[in-house]
């Protein structure tokens, strides 16, 4: 589904993704792991190129997205991506976060619009709060409004970057909720978190990334339980 | 109105004037030229405001666009505008640049053209500032759905920008208003004009100055009024 070739990424002089090759499978959820400055959100956001990636190659479905006739929009229309500090349109109500990009992109007509992201508001539990603007919900609320928005877009990759780490921690059960539904509904997902927890229940498999490498993946299991490196074992003694 | 009113007290006002010394009856002989002064100073701020805007927001894109080289001479433009007089531009335009495009000089042509020109320059900085004070997340949640850098512009960043770009070109346009007096030394036929016209026929110094400042301030006064009620209206209308 995602085939990732000797992907590298510099910022300047700065190479931050050195040497990075990897597949994903349809419907398989891989849980992205490691010190904070690794690479984690920048090679996510290589994915659907929301940075020009410096050398390589990266296959969805097929398709090279960085070859240059490639329509870049079309992809990242199918590939959804949930930010960290969750980036919901602040003029907007919930309904109209959900719906502006369907019709825009799509060119869907507003009564599909509006029907689907009544749906998904229910799927995420905030049926009550289509009219409200971002500013007057909770933090939890915010990230399953963006996640919803995500879906409306109807993916075929959904991508986290850190979900849950801007949230309050009572906050954070609900929105790893919803993500556990959308994996159990065979949603192919990656997924950057410090949700141990979350990568052992739902994982598929877990990547371990330093320094702008992958150095050891596995099954949830087996990473946690058998660390085969010097530095998985460093890191994961100092989160579990 | 204001004629009528000094007709009616023209009585108390003669035994002011001779009190005083002040010549409210010349300011009543002028009256009527104040006020089509008044007529032009609103008409030429107001087309000038309006070319000034559109200029503006190109320029102020233009200034974004991410190779130097294409941007260069939109900054140059800023640069040059914001480095002069506005005395030295006026001249410039009306014996220089008309000229060459009408064959002949055209005082109110010249005025609207040169106002616009340096309002434009101001204008395009309150854009690009109110567009770069956008979140950076914003443009990236955008494109992640899907949406081309210039629905993004259009759907996402520009109505949130513009909300909070009102109240520095509402200062702009004021400061436009009064910047617009000096078009009277190339005689446009606006307040100043005529209050120099008054200073020059009856050698008077306090009746037109003083009439063309109280005029400037209750044009400025109206404007701010109008513009910090847009602001409650705008900042109640939705949240943040
Ligand atoms: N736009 C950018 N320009 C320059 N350097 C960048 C940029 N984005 C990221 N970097 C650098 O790339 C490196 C990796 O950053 P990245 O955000 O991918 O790390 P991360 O693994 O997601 O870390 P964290 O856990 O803190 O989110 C860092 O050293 C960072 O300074
Ligand atoms: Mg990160």
């Amino acid at each position: 589904m995602i085939r990732v070739e000797n992907l590298k990424k510099s910022f300047g002089n700065n190479e931050v993704l050195k040497d990075i090759s990897l597949t994903i499978k349809p419907q398989e959820v891989v849980v992205v792991i490691g010190p904070s400055g690794s690479g984690k959100s920048t090679f996510l956001r290589c994915l659907n190129l929301l940075e020009t990636i410096t050398d390589g190659k990266i296959y969805i479905e097929g398709v090279d997205i960085t070859d240059k006739k490639t329509d870049i929009n079309k992809i990242r229309a199918e590939v959804g991506m949930v930010f960290q500090q969750f980036n919901l349109f602040p003029h907007k109500t919930v309904l109209e976060n959900i719906i502006l990009a369907p019709m825009k992109v799509k060119k869907m007509d507003r009564e599909t619009a509006v029907k689907k992201a009544r749906e998904l508001l229910r799927k995420v539990g905030l049926s009550e709060k289509e009219n409200c603007y971002p500013d007057s919900l909770s933090g939890g609320q915010k990230q399953r409004v963006a996640i919803a928005r995500a879906l409306a877009m109807e993916p075929k990759i959904m991508l986290f970057d850190e979900p849950t780490s801007a949230l309050d921690p009572e906050m954070v059960g609900e929105v790893l909720e919803v993500m556990k539904q959308l994996a159990k509904e065979g949603m192919t997902m990656v997924v950057v978190t410090h949700e141990m927890g979350f990568a052992r229940e739902v994982g598929d498999r877990v990547i371990f990334m330093d320094g702008g490498y992958i150095v050891e993946e596995n099954t949830p299991e087996e990473l946690f339980n058998n660390p085969q490196h010097e530095r998985t074992k460093l890191f994961l003694s100092k989160v579990l | 109105m204001g004629d009528e009113m000094l007709t009616l007290s023209g009585g108390l006002l003669e035994k002011m004037a001779s009190s005083t010394g002040f010549r409210f009856d010349l300011i009543g002989e002028y009256m009527p030229l104040f006020l089509k002064g008044t007529l032009y100073t609103i008409g030429i701020s107001l087309f000038s405001i309006f070319i000034g805007l559109i200029l503006g927001l190109f320029i102020g894109l233009g200034e974004l666009i991410r190779n130097k080289l294409l941007s260069f001479p939109f900054k140059a433009y800023v640069a040059f505008i914001r480095g002069t007089p506005f005395f030295v531009q006026i001249l410039i335009v009306h014996f220089g640049v008309i000229p060459i495009f009408l064959g002949t000089t055209n005082g109110v042509v010249a005025g609207i053209v040169a106002l616009s020109l340096n309002s434009a320059a101001y204008i395009a900085e309150i854009f690009r500032a109110g567009i770069q004070s956008i979140d950076r997340g914003q443009m990236e949640a955008a494109r992640s759905l899907g949406m081309t850098h210039a629905q993004a512009m259009r759907y996402v960043i520009l109505p949130q920008a513009f909300k909070r770009m009102i109240p520095p070109l509402g200062n702009e346009f004021i400061t436009l208003i009064k910047e617009s007096s000096l078009t009277a030394v190339i005689a446009v036929p606006e307040i100043m004009y005529w209050a120099r016209a008054f200073n020059g026929e009856y050698y008077r110094v306090w009746e037109p100055y003083l009439m063309a400042a109280v005029i400037y301030f209750i044009l400025t006064f109206t404007l701010s009024y109008l513009l910090s009620h847009l602001e409650k209206r705008l900042a109640t209308d939705d949240q943040s």
